[in-house]
């Protein structure tokens, strides 16, 4: 391990590493038998799903009912989730297009994992729509196909109806990105495994790549296309998510900076996201050459940059409501800080606007431990931007008739456990299976065999 | 075409909240238990909200406003519905499909004056009460949003009716529930585009106002402002 802090330049992955020896490292995490700390972990994990699958099986025989929402507050929790988890994805996206456009070679990485996180966070985030109907079981309603209910169509001008395209865009392209990415390396695993049901799936999977130049020629051309349409999904699907509720005309969500706020949001929780697992997975898979401190560095700078964009969005909206002279815009922001939910409001604002100012400092960025907690807290306070925008809007409304207050009920708390479950146990059984890092990529960036990076 | 619409009186209205209960029992709604009201979720398609009057506490009269679906024009809630199982007729009536609605809360979340109401729970009525359902209002079942529909179903009765007699639609021959109950005749119900009606007279006063105006929802449910 390397005790300067992360340099500009330098060895993007440290220990002069062979082409052999990367295969080595990644793919032998995967053939030994799981570790201790990974049994320990899909324990907790998979029970926390667990509790979930309880909760959500007795929720939808029980109905909406269950949960602590009211006439007024008819979204909390479960939007607030959903917001959250689409968020979490975006960095992923990020990360592996937008990076790959740029050039930018520290990607290779990160991007498998960011990747693939992107993928369960938009598994989780899609069953909160879902869950939250009156009716789940009507929820194909919402796709349109030829039906037998004459003038009964979708409602296009429905912010929701986009959400449902721009969700299932969004998962169908990610996953698509994550699989051609994966199909190199899968070759690897075939070539390597002797025998079993995992040879055959990495046999499947490779769909006969035989690392010839023309097959490494239609990999790229195909993986640069995908990059270029995975792109825009950064910033439409946030940005269509946050339709749900710009267009809306309730105080606090009817404002044209919402589109823009998202976006830079999702990609900080995003990219805190991604820190938190990459850490651990750094600690208790030995990735330390792989994961270096360059790239935390890189990470902390985004969530700089991201922090940046977000506080500003935080005062914007202050300002913006003060300047438009509108009563109920105006009270709904004063409301925000000291209203009945102001915890929450001083909760998102401690964590995502003072908590990443720690990391314009070298020593911060090069502490591991610092980092963690750092990307801790920002997911604590990205959870809590939601809630402030959804709950604190929604509870007091125009007319103060309607204004009541909220609690989540238990059921509400144990199906955002279990969502982090499903999150966890997906993760983990990733870790196990697929190489946690793109092979084939790193492969091209290390500095074995050139002379030199100066 | 007509375009129905009510004018709600403030000089007239006691708060006796007849409107309410007439409402209560044409459209089927079941009775909120004490568990449901102190959670907020009560079913109360016309609904007295209470709003401080003029004067300083505790001198201040506390004024009653009686609120249904207010029908608006431009309404939000049918922009957002996904499944298109809310929408404005012809005439100017926000309706529901109950059996298209998938439960999302989008209306309910958008309405800006919280006129919408979803079914938390399986709806119960205590025994006399199941006796006494309307017929012609369909129940809703769990996890549907339900409305005021400017009683809809007494539009369609009074058209088949006058479809049978061979004759037009009469004045006064369709009137919401609530109107018809006022004991004060507060309420006006009728055609807001028929200059000769008594609604569209009221409406074009000069004491007609409309609920959170600037919103530029254009309700169909006028309030006349009191005093003078």
């Amino acid at each position: 391990m390397a005790s300067a802090p992360a340099a500009i330049s330098g060895p993007l992955i440290l220990g002069d590493k062979s082409p052999g020896q990367v295969t080595d490292d990644v793919c032998s995490a995967l053939e030994r038998g799981p570790a201790r700390s990974w049994w320990i972990a899909i324990a907790i994990s998979s029970s926390m799903l667990l509790l979930g699958l309880i909760t959500v099986a007795y929720q939808v025989l029980t109905g909406i009912g269950t949960w602590g929402l009211n006439n007024t507050v008819g979204w909390a929790f479960d939007i607030t989730n959903f917001v959250f988890w689409i968020g979490i994805g975006h960095a992923g996206t990020l990360i592996s297009a937008v990076l790959f456009l740029f050039r930018q070679k520290w990607r290779t990485s990160v991007n498998r994992a960011a990747e693939a996180m992107t993928i369960f966070a938009v598994i989780c985030a899609g069953i909160f729509p879902l869950i939250h109907m009156g009716r789940p079981w009507l929820a194909h309603w919402m796709a349109p196909y030829p039906n037998t209910r004459g003038p009964l169509w979708i409602n296009f001008r429905s912010p929701l109806v986009w959400d449902f395209f721009a969700i299932s865009t969004y998962f169908t392209i990610s996953l698509m990105f994550w699989y051609v990415g994966l199909i190199p390396d899968m070759a690897t695993m075939r070539d390597r495994l002797t025998g079993g049901w995992r040879k055959k799936a990495a046999n499947f999977l490779s769909l006969g790549w035989n690392g010839s130049f023309r097959t490494w020629f239609h990999y790229e051309t195909v993986y640069l296309l995908l990059a270029g349409l995975a792109t825009p999904l950064v910033v439409s699907v946030h940005t269509i998510v946050s339709w749900d509720f710009a267009t809306s005309v309730i105080p606090g969500w009817h404002t044209t900076i919402l589109p823009p706020y998202f976006v830079a949001g999702a990609i900080f929780s995003g990219m805190s996201m991604v820190l938190t697992l990459m850490l651990i997975a750094r600690k208790t898979m030995g990735l330390e050459d792989y994961l270096t401190k360059r790239h935390v560095g890189a990470m902390c700078k985004l969530l700089i940059a991201t922090g940046g964009m977000v506080a500003i969005a935080y005062a914007t909206e202050f300002v913006a409501a003060m300047y438009s002279n509108n009563d109920y815009e105006q009270f709904a922001f004063i409301n925000r800080a000291k209203g009945p939910l102001c915890w929450s409001y001083w909760i998102m604002v401690s964590c995502n606007v003072l908590t990443p100012q720690i990391l314009w400092f070298k020593w911060a960025r090069s502490n591991m431990v610092v980092v963690f907690v750092v990307s801790i807290l920002i997911n604590i306070g990205m959870w809590f931007e939601r809630f402030v925008i959804i709950v604190t809007s929604l509870h007091r409304d125009y007319l103060p008739s309607n204004w009541t207050g909220y609690a989540p009920t238990s059921i509400e708390i144990a199906t955002l456990v279990g969502s982090f479950g499903l999150f966890l146990t997906l993760f983990l059984l990733f870790c196990r299976f697929v190489p946690v890092i793109a092979i084939a990529e790193v492969k091209g960036v290390l500095s074995h065999g050139r002379k030199s990076h100066e | 075409m007509a375009r129905w619409g009510m004018t709600i009186d403030l000089d007239r209205c006691t708060a006796c909240q007849g409107c309410v209960t007439a409402c209560q029992a044409e459209n089927n709604l079941p009775p909120t238990g004490m568990d449901d009201a102190n959670k907020g979720r009560n079913y109360t398609w016309m609904e007295m909200i209470p709003f401080a009057g003029e004067g300083e506490r505790p001198k201040a009269i506390d004024r009653l406003l009686p609120r249904p679906c207010l029908h608006c024009d431009h309404p939000p809630c049918v922009k957002v519905c996904p499944v298109g199982a809310t929408f404005k007729s012809e005439e100017g009536i926000v309706g529901q499909i109950f059996s298209r609605c998938i439960g999302c809360r989008y209306c309910t979340t958008a309405c800006p004056y919280t006129a919408r109401y979803f079914n938390w729970t399986t709806p119960q009525w205590p025994e006399p009460l199941a006796k006494h359902l309307n017929p012609d209002v369909s129940l809703r079942p769990k996890g549907v949003v339900e409305k005021c529909t400017l009683c809809h179903h007494r539009l369609q009765n009074a058209r088949d009716k006058a479809r049978a007699e061979n004759r037009p639609l009469r004045p006064g021959e369709y009137i919401s529930a609530c109107a018809e109950a006022c004991p004060t005749d507060a309420m006006v119900f009728g055609d807001l585009d028929n200059p000769e009606s008594e609604v569209s007279k009221l409406a074009n006063s000069q004491r007609a106002f409309k609920l959170l105006e600037d919103l530029g929802t254009e309700p169909k449910v006028i309030y006349l402002r009191e005093g003078n």
